[in-house]
């Protein structure tokens, strides 16, 4: 796979087909038994642990469901890694945590729980939270899970906005095929560990090989069956 | 073969617990190697001691005012057959810095905040937030496990002290206000009775070191907790459990070594 700078691009496939491992390799939280990871030309399993947190410095990562601290507030959230890492005075993190909050439209909220928040709310605050340290690559894990469709419109926009504007590249992990085709540059879908099919999003709406047209038409027939493999059914009823 | 699947589940469960155990000191050495920021920035810890020391004065100081009321009414009962009534003050003082005080203060903080600190590492865990802090570049153990494991060796003490405190204050309020024992033999004998090195400062290391052993059980058993909410609700379990038996035994140990022929 590749990720060329400045593209946004889905990895799609069924749940368990490995997508988040993926994620999880690229970040650095899992080590590959074979192959490689290279992100801004170092091969991450190969960094120590100084190294792997410094190349995470370069990187943002959306959780599937935000992944808030939730004993701190929004600001403190959005704050958090520039307090870590960078040492700027409290009046410019002041200054650029309300930025980062105003740009995914939630600058109000900056003083409330996360528990107050909606889930929508929520997966933006983490979308600010990630871009705090504008990285050159945005992982995005479900990014569409569980929102309501103008939530979704709202996310899927700021995901491609974000991308552009900081000329990142972005990697979004999803199932919800409508949505991310409308803003991804690039698709890979994946089953069982392995690339099974890749494009633009218009190859992939005219793709006819079996599987993705099951995907993105979401057919119960098809390549993936309905039922979950196993004996024989008039067996197991015994008939 | 039920003996060799017998024989099969005992190695398993043995060598699952030479893991663990494994896994918990390592664990504790990390939490050692990265506490610098705990010191560094000295507000991490002060903000756990605030919710693992200050929110448990509550439960410490009442069971301590109820524990060293019970002394004194026990006390004074014994002694009363021997005609030593005036020793009570001395008796309820010994109970208390030397055993009472640092093994009860110490069960009570491991199942108030042992157990909220293993459900609020887990529930961090279940939720991505630790996972959300390592892709940050944020090491979670300097962050979130060494403050608290720090929170919670200062604390220990402090509030095994406040319990013999309380305890003794509790003698004191059945003994002599209420019974009638003499005011002044009752803290003269205490006076003289309690030694600061044997028995004050014993009964500090004691505290110290259940202190530190509740809390590593109790960070560990919530950053080693299954992501889930029977995860979690075991891991707490565990929490209790563990400490519990765990105190119990290091504190035969500690008295055994340090007052033992005394």
């Amino acid at each position: 796979m590749n990720f060329p700078k400045g593209k946004l691009i889905a990895i799609m496939g069924l749940s368990g087909c490995g997508k988040t491992t993926l994620l999880r390799h690229i970040g650095g939280a899992l080590r590959p038994t074979k192959g490689y990871v290279k992100v801004d030309g170092q091969v991450i399993h190969e960094l120590d642990q100084d190294g792997l947190y410094r190349m995470r410095r370069k990187m943002g990562m959306l959780f599937q469901f935000g992944a808030l601290f939730t004993d701190m507030t929004v600001f403190d959230n959005v704050a958090f890694q520039m307090r870590e890492h960078t040492d700027l005075p409290e009046e410019i993190i002041h200054d650029l945590v309300l930025m980062k909050l105003h740009a995914v439209g939630l600058r109000s909220t900056y003083n409330l729980m996360p528990s107050e928040l909606s889930g929508g709310m929520a997966r933006r605050v983490a979308l600010a939270r990630a871009v705090a340290l504008d990285p050159m690559l945005i992982m995005y894990d479900e990014p569409f899970a569980g929102l309501d469709p103008i939530s979704l419109t709202v996310v899927g926009d700021l995901i491609r906005r974000l991308n552009d504007a900081l000329g990142a590249t972005s990697i979004v992990v999803t199932h919800d095929v409508q949505e991310s085709l409308k803003i991804v540059d690039y698709v890979y879908f994946m089953a069982n560990g392995v690339i099974v099919a890749e494009g633009t999003p218009d190859e992939i709406r005219a793709s006819d090989r079996d599987f993705v047209h099951q995907f993105v038409h979401g057919e119960m027939d098809g390549p993936v069956p309905f039922h979950y493999p196993g004996g024989d059914y008039r067996q197991d009823l015994n008939l | 073969m039920p003996a060799a699947k017998t024989f099969k589940v005992i190695g398993h469960r043995t060598i699952n617990a030479v893991w663990r155990i494994g896994m918990a000191v390592r664990f504790f050495f990390l939490t050692l190697m990265y506490s610098g920021s705990s010191f560094r920035r000295f507000h991490l810890t002060v903000k756990e001691l605030f919710s693992t020391g200050v929110m448990s004065l509550i439960i410490i100081i009442v069971a301590g005012l109820f524990v060293g009321m019970v002394l004194g009414l026990q006390g004074y009962e014994t002694l009363k057959r021997y005609g030593s009534e005036s020793a009570l003050g001395s008796m309820v003082a010994l109970s208390l810095v030397r055993e009472l005080g640092p093994v009860v203060a110490a069960l009570l903080f491991a199942s108030r905040a042992g157990s909220a600190m293993t459900a609020e590492i887990g529930l961090m865990k279940a939720t991505e937030q630790i996972s959300a802090m390592e892709m940050m570049a944020v090491n979670p153990i300097a962050r979130i496990v060494a403050p608290r494991f720090w929170a919670g060796v200062i604390s220990m003490p402090l509030l095994a002290a406040m319990f013999s405190a309380v305890g003794v204050f509790g003698g004191y309020l059945v003994g002599v206000v209420q019974i009638g024992v003499d005011e002044g033999s009752f803290w003269s004998q205490m006076q003289a009775a309690v030694d600061f090195r044997d028995d004050i400062l014993n009964g500090v290391i004691k505290s110290f070191v259940f202190g530190t052993a509740v809390t590593v059980i109790a960070l560990f058993e919530g950053y080693d907790a299954p992501p889930t909410a029977e995860g979690v609700s075991g891991a707490t379990t565990r929490t209790v459990v563990t400490s519990s038996l765990v105190i119990l035994m290091l504190d035969f140990v500690l008295t055994a070594i340090m007052f033992r022929g005394n």
